[in-house]
């Protein structure tokens, strides 16, 4: 058993935990990304950074690659851990502001502005889609090319691989290509959707699903829509 | 195709068949052909038991690796700070402006690859540029013509012997 400090409270850890582990164990919530409990670790997205060791000597790590020592003190939401998750959002925002993901993550956290180009892109390297490929579907189709900036995602030679079986993995698993932001201000970066966001969903659907995944969870469907109803009442009525 | 997987499984051989000598496999193959074919690298995926993603990673990671055909010679012109300040962008101009391609590209006689690097590590010499083995110091676009017309009779001379 390896006792270390979360949070200045004791925590119990087992043999080969990691710090994010721990964490969840104790209901510590740590936001992650490029983590998925059915796949290795990665330790790409840097959202799941904590603060460990006390003083000058402190410093960030991500808790899902550093495993829980004995005597460690961590800290899951220091200042310092939040600005530079904060930046980090901003960041993938910047590379992708169409992902849903991010955009959830960015209301949050709060970030408001997006200071760095906008790219556009529709992948943030965060390896989801490789890991899943390989060590779920045991396909290894797609995987890294090139390196720095042209760092991408793809098959050999970009042609269909042959050894994919179009189990669409990937494509269930990335956290970007799929869940689209469709947010009421789609030409800015940032959508805050989430917060600001007039529920679209009752004008399109009479049963009241859902089509965003979590977006129910913030409750604004079920404040407006009384609000809503009232309205259309009104219009049919005049 | 026969000759060349034996060939390309010759290569492997010559290493034991083991997986920690992918890069010199590649290097050989690299020599041998001047890029990396797409069959070579599915013969070697194949022998090693190495999924063909993994070593599509390795070959595109290192600069020295090729997926496309190269020319017989390639011409490495440096761009990095001080051959940049020395003038090494207009060296480049000319050789693009000589061979006719831009930077990356081959030739259509496949004689000649032109490419650019960031740093070689000699900037005193600057600006450098380097031709398969060969170091040019002090380039000035004057020596370009002659770097060029050197490379050219060289091949010449082979082919005559």
């Amino acid at each position: 058993m390896i006792k270390l400090i979360i949070n200045g409270l004791e925590a119990n850890a087992e043999e080969g935990w990691t710090i994010l582990e721990t964490a969840k164990f104790y209901g510590l919530e740590i936001p992650t990304l490029c983590y998925n409990e059915g796949l290795s670790t990665y330790g790409g997205c840097r959202l799941c950074l904590v603060e460990i060791g006390e003083g000058s000597k402190a410093k960030l790590v991500s808790s899902c690659t550093y495993p829980a020592e004995d005597g460690l003190v961590v800290r899951t939401d220091t200042k310092r851990v939040i600005e530079t998750r904060r930046m980090m959002i901003e960041l993938m925002l910047s590379i992708a502001p169409n992902s849903k993901t991010i955009q959830d993550l960015a209301s949050k956290f709060g970030v408001k502005q997006v200071r760095f180009k906008i790219r556009n892109e529709e992948c943030i390297l965060c390896g989801l889609c490789v890991r899943m490929c390989a060590e779920q579907m045991d396909g290894r189709a797609i995987g890294f090319q090139n390196r720095g900036h042209k760092r991408k995602i793809s098959t050999p030679f970009d042609i269909k691989s042959e050894v994919c079986r179009l189990c669409g993995g990937c494509m269930y698993i990335c956290p970007v290509c799929q869940l689209r932001c469709q947010g009421p201000q789609a030409d800015t970066a940032v959508c805050n959707a989430c917060l600001t966001m007039d529920p679209t969903c009752l004008d399109y659907y009479d049963d009241l699903q859902c089509w965003m995944y979590d977006a129910g969870r913030c409750g604004t469907c079920v404040r407006e829509e009384p609000e809503k109803s009232d309205r259309k009442e009104q219009s049919t009525k005049q | 195709m026969e000759a060349q997987e034996i060939k390309i499984k010759s290569y492997i051989t010559k290493y034991n068949n083991e997986k920690k000598a992918l890069i010199s496999i590649l290097q050989d193959i690299q020599e041998e052909y001047n890029y990396l074919p797409q069959e070579a690298l599915k013969i070697v995926s194949e022998t090693l038991d190495i999924p063909l993603i993994d070593i599509v990673g390795v070959a595109t990671f290192y600069r020295a690796f090729s997926l496309e055909p190269r020319g017989k010679h390639l011409i490495t012109v440096c761009t990095g700070t001080a051959c940049h300040v020395r003038g090494g962008p207009k060296i480049l101009e000319k050789f693009e402006d000589m061979l006719n391609i831009k930077a990356g590209n081959t030739t259509p006689d496949a004689q000649f690859t032109l490419e650019t690097v960031a740093c070689l590590g000699c900037c005193a010499i600057g600006p450098v540029v380097v031709v398969d083995t060969n170091y040019y110091a002090q380039t000035t676009i004057r020596n370009v013509d002659s770097i060029l017309k050197r490379h050219r009779k060289e091949e010449k001379e082979n082919e005559a012997n």
